[in-house]
């Protein structure tokens, strides 16, 4: 079957370029980047070679990079790493599940948490971030890019009220790095995550941004790795992949490819919005990744939807997958105001390096199909059921 | 898929004939929710909709090679199954979830969803058989080979339209030889056991079930307390609550008499309990409401039947008659013990199902 894959804000294909760079890494350049013989250095060189790239995609210093296994991993050493009981920490209703279950994590513990709320674009205010502020706030965390409307927070004013109240600022840049430019110094942020697999390079490798001179308690104890900040044997082949991934997404960002995929994402969203009546885009109106695009298309079931296409071989997302695999309600659009079936009723669309403008054609013509098929079953069944209470 | 032998079986025997196979679970409780909660248990081992149940399900599909999703209705399942068995337990009935889950969950939602995505059919691993009668022109529901293992009881809900996108593939077999089957596809799944109790209530204790639920909801459980009377009205003490009663229900009454007792009426209005000798517990009249029929299209005339009143009821002859909008009145030739409000009536001609209605 001819499969077409929007869903590369879930995780996108490693490009065969990262993946050329990685295989020597497997077998034949296998050395612990750690030991002192040659195998050692040869590691411990691709190790800092990738760090240098990391470090130019988010315009820092390589020694600014600490190299952890994910989005996740990255999220929690940020939120983890400075505050202790008793202090105040600043987040949002959309955070991802990584930045808001550690918080929450953290309250187990004796900290306090602020959880902002955003207005329907899905944007947080940064008034509210302001008075959010406590004598004892030691930490903000708001993300750069939401994952599922693919809206960009305003980080820059963020950053400039942290910087002013002498507060840590993490932001959770897993969706935003390689989508849009990047600048550590222009947002002002202490500490910034990102994922490989978001970018073309593996699952299983991530990156936190920690600004020089903070100092982060660990979450792994052991080794002296990565500046005593992450212990444990480094990835050689993903932290390769991510490193070459990094290079590939600067590049890519300075030649402007970046308005190539916003075009085609405009195509998709357009061209749906065109054809199918009481559609619309959550998160309308603020300015997004160039690559995501998150519809609403009233009175169907999401859940249904994605079933239906990924039948006909496009693969999209809904929600928020559970332990089972069930789909729940996103808990970013039900914070953007929306009612559990209009969260429900939406899928999200997103589009990566290697998506085509025939991807996009593919998609055009089965979408339109699949929500009037749904839409014309719907309330059939409803009324003959024979009912017991 | 449910991850029991079952269905998996079903799954399997159709790819193997060459269908389209789309494997579906409905995720429809949360076990973990009430762990803990009133003295519900903390663990929760292998009841339907647990990880370990949808795990086996997602590894059958990839075993036969089947797209598998999980498709979550929860809400809809607190709203038309949980709800209303806790409320008809509240009122002095006793509830049939499996039903309600069959006619608001499995034959519904369940048939829109394969409707919409492009599934001509659903089906599933329930003993029953349903075929089209040329001569009647209606779908009609029968009664499985394995007698052991009829649900037919708790189908009687189904419409002509649900019926006519059913597929229920083990009819025709018995369960030893669907768990061969399952041997022979290879399934891991083929000697798990079967499941026995009400899916969302572990180990079968509907009361702390009702005392987690309602404290998970912040409500209250109702006073339902009042006086446990004799057949000729008289009080001879108090109970706790009619939640706690089920007709025919011996023990548990908390008096001494000489004779056994037993629950003979619930009095959902007074919170009465009546308790008497078995001998009150026979009666030949009862009327179901919210009936449905299944071989015929209505009930113009009296009609001989065996009608089966609870799900381990040897099924009794009886005439039927339409007694009202939506009613029908059933006169058994001989009393039958226990007719409980709340379940089922179904009748039957022969091994084909008439239909059914609520005793009310």
């Amino acid at each position: 079957m001819h499969r077409v894959y929007l869903d590369n804000n879930a995780t996108t294909p490693v490009l065969p370029e990262v993946f050329e760079a990685m295989r020597p890494y497997f077998a034949e350049c296998f050395g612990n980047a750690s030991s002192i013989h040659h195998h050692g250095q040869e590691s411990r060189a691709a190790v800092e070679d990738a760090r240098e790239s990391v470090a130019h995609l988010l315009g820092c210093s390589a020694s600014e990079i600490v190299f952890t296994s994910g989005g996740t991993e990255s999220d929690n050493l940020a939120v983890a790493g400075w505050v202790a009981a008793g202090d105040h920490v600043v987040t949002s209703s959309i955070e991802h599940h990584a930045v808001l279950h550690a918080c929450k994590h953290l309250e187990t513990m004796g900290c306090e948490v602020t959880v902002l709320p955003v207005d329907g674009r899905g944007m947080i205010d940064p008034a509210d971030v302001r008075r959010a502020l406590r004598p004892n706030t030691k930490l903000i965390s708001l993300m750069m890019a939401n994952n599922e409307t693919g809206v960009l927070q305003p980080v820059d004013e963020i950053g400039k009220i942290a910087a002013e109240a002498k507060i840590l600022f993490h932001t959770d840049a897993v969706q935003a790095a390689a989508k849009v430019a990047i600048d550590v110094r222009r947002i002002g942020c202490d500490a910034l995550s990102i994922s490989g697999h978001k970018i073309h390079a593996p699952q299983g490798v991530g990156a936190l941004y920690v600004k020089k001179g903070t100092r982060i308690q660990p979450l792994f104890h052991g080794g002296r790795h990565e500046r005593s900040r992450r212990a444990g044997t480094e990835n050689v082949p993903g932290i390769v992949g991510l490193g070459k991934a990094a290079q590939l997404a600067k590049e890519s960002l300075d030649r402007g490819d970046d308005k190539v995929l916003s075009a085609m994402r405009d195509r998709l969203e357009q061209g749906i919005l065109a054809q199918v009546d009481d559609a619309s885009v959550n998160g309308w109106g603020a300015t997004r990744v160039p690559n995501t695009t998150n519809i609403r298309f009233d009175h169907i079931e999401g859940e249904s939807l994605v079933i239906a296409l990924d039948l006909k071989g496009l693969a999209v997302s809904t929600g928020a997958a559970c332990s089972s695999g069930a789909i729940e309600p996103s808990h970013v659009l039900i914070a953007m105001g929306l009612r559990p079936e209009q969260a429900r009723a939406s899928i999200r669309f997103s589009l990566g390096k290697q998506t085509t403008q025939a991807d996009i054609e593919f998609a055009l013509g089965l979408v339109p199909e699949a929500v009037a098929r749904l839409r014309a079953i719907s309330p059939r069944y409803t009324k003959q059921v024979v009912a017991s209470s | 898929m449910s991850g029991g032998v079952d269905s998996s079986t079903v799954a399997a025997m159709l790819r193997a004939e060459g269908h389209n196979v789309i494997g579906l679970t409905m995720q429809l409780w949360n076990q973990r929710r009430l762990a803990g909660r009133e003295g519900m248990p903390e663990a929760v081992h292998g009841r339907c909709c647990s990880l370990d149940d949808i795990y086996d399900a997602r590894r059958v599909a990839q075993q036969i090679g089947i797209p598998y999703y999980v498709i979550n209705h929860e809400d809809r399942f607190e709203r038309d199954v949980v709800r209303p068995f806790v409320q008809e337990y509240l009122s002095g009935r006793t509830p049939i979830p499996c039903s309600l889950c069959n006619n608001h969950l499995k034959f519904d939602q369940l048939l829109v969803v394969a409707q919409q995505i492009g599934a001509d059919r659903v089906a599933t691993g329930h003993y029953a058989r349903v075929l089209y009668d040329e001569a009647r022109g209606r779908w009609l529901l029968k009664r499985p080979a394995d007698s052991s293992k009829d649900q037919t009881y708790f189908l009687f809900g189904l419409t002509q339209e649900q019926l006519s996108r059913t597929l229920f593939p083990l009819g025709d077999m018995t369960k030893p030889q669907v768990r061969e089957l399952a041997h022979r596809h290879g399934l891991a799944i083929a000697e798990k056991p079967d499941s026995q109790e009400i899916c969302f209530v572990p180990g079968g204790d509907y009361k702390r079930f009702i005392d987690a639920y309602l404290a998970e909801q912040g409500e209250s459980l109702p006073d339902t307390a009042g006086e446990l009377v004799t057949t000729s009205g008289e009080v001879i003490g108090e109970h706790s609550g009619i939640h706690n009663f089920t007709v025919g229900q011996r023990k548990g009454l908390g008096v001494a008499t000489g004779s056994p007792l037993y629950v003979i009426q619930i009095s959902g209005a007074d919170k009465q309990v009546m308790v008497g000798g078995d001998e009150h517990l026979y009666s030949r009249v009862l009327r179901v409401r919210r009936t449905n029929l299944i071989s015929v299209d209505d009930l113009r005339e009296p009609m001989q039947v065996k009608v089966k009143i609870r799900h381990r009821h040897e099924p009794a002859a009886a005439t039927i008659e339409a007694s009202g909008e939506d009613e029908i009145c059933v006169t058994f030739d001989e009393p039958q013990r226990a007719i409980t409000p709340g379940q089922a009536a179904v009748f039957y001609d022969g091994d084909v199902v008439v239909g059914g209605g609520w005793i009310a």
